[in-house]
């Protein structure tokens, strides 16, 4: 019963996380905008939710950014042949410093990850106020 | 928390451009300035950028490794009556280009608008994510 009550704020709770981890992701592409040979780094958000949800963790997603066992795993870079989802961007428009940061779809995706994170926590609030009813019986 | 590394990353990233702010400032400042008799002008500067890691998780913010001076040589303007000009009659100006400085200083401060713009997007999701079940 309680079980049924919380699956869905720990669905909503991983996705959260996904998102704080992307956001973050992102901000580190943007800082490093004008830093020569930086790479710009993403991942699929899709895919990383799905691997999450399935309990599969270390398979596809490596375990290289958690501290505790218990811990969402981030999907990490691809390191010699090993399968990852942290992927590299596409360059469209190759700079001479080898970064490459674009710039507009960056922030393009800053702002989109933004309003889902946002989006999210009115799922999680929404939950919780669902609940609450439930419980009170009102 | 992984949102809260985001301010260290934009944080790096604001005094890194606020540096090379400073460092065209100072290259715009000398653009008119003269060598002496021996003829050691201002030599025009720039930073350097590096990906630095924030913290354990993955987060890369950046730092200025170094400054480097630019070895290109200065103009020689023929001007014999300016008192500083050797014995050919010379004066050696700063290697300092004025319009690859000016650009150099629009790059730097919208990246510095873009981080301040990053942080505050973070700043107001952490508000929010604090009125969690409220």
């Amino acid at each position: 019963m309680l079980d049924k009550l919380t699956q869905r704020l720990d669905f909503h709770g991983n996705a959260l996380l996904l998102r704080a981890e992307r956001q973050r992701t992102i901000a580190s592409n943007i800082a490093n905008a004008d830093t020569p040979g930086f790479v710009a780094r993403d991942f699929k958000f899709a895919d990383a939710m799905r691997a999450v949800d399935e309990g599969r963790s270390p398979g596809t997603l490596t375990r290289q950014s958690v501290s505790d066992a218990r811990h969402i795993p981030l999907p990490a870079a691809r390191t010699g042949s090993g399968d990852s989802t942290l992927g590299y961007a596409v360059q469209t428009q190759p700079s001479l410093d080898n970064n490459s940061v674009d710039m507009d779809r960056e922030r393009a995706a800053f702002v989109d990850n933004a309003v889902r994170y946002e989006a999210t926590l009115r799922f999680i609030n929404g939950n919780a106020k669902t609940m609450l009813s439930a419980i009170q019986g009102q | 928390m992984s949102m809260f590394s985001i301010f260290n990353v934009s944080g790096s990233a604001i005094s890194a451009q606020s540096q090379r702010l400073n460092v065209v400032a100072s290259n715009l400042a000398n653009v008119d300035a003269v060598a002496g008799p021996d003829g050691q002008a201002y030599k025009a500067r720039q930073v350097v950028f590096q990906t630095t890691p924030m913290g354990s998780d993955g987060a890369a913010g950046v730092r200025v490794t170094g400054i480097q001076e630019s070895d290109t040589p200065g103009r020689r303007v023929h001007d014999p009556m300016n008192p500083m000009a050797d014995a050919e009659g010379y004066v050696t100006h700063a290697n300092v280009n004025a319009v690859e400085e000016m650009v150099n200083m629009i790059s730097a401060s919208r990246s510095y608008q873009n981080n301040v713009e990053v942080m505050n997007t973070a700043k107001s999701l952490l508000l929010k994510t604090l009125q969690m079940g409220q």
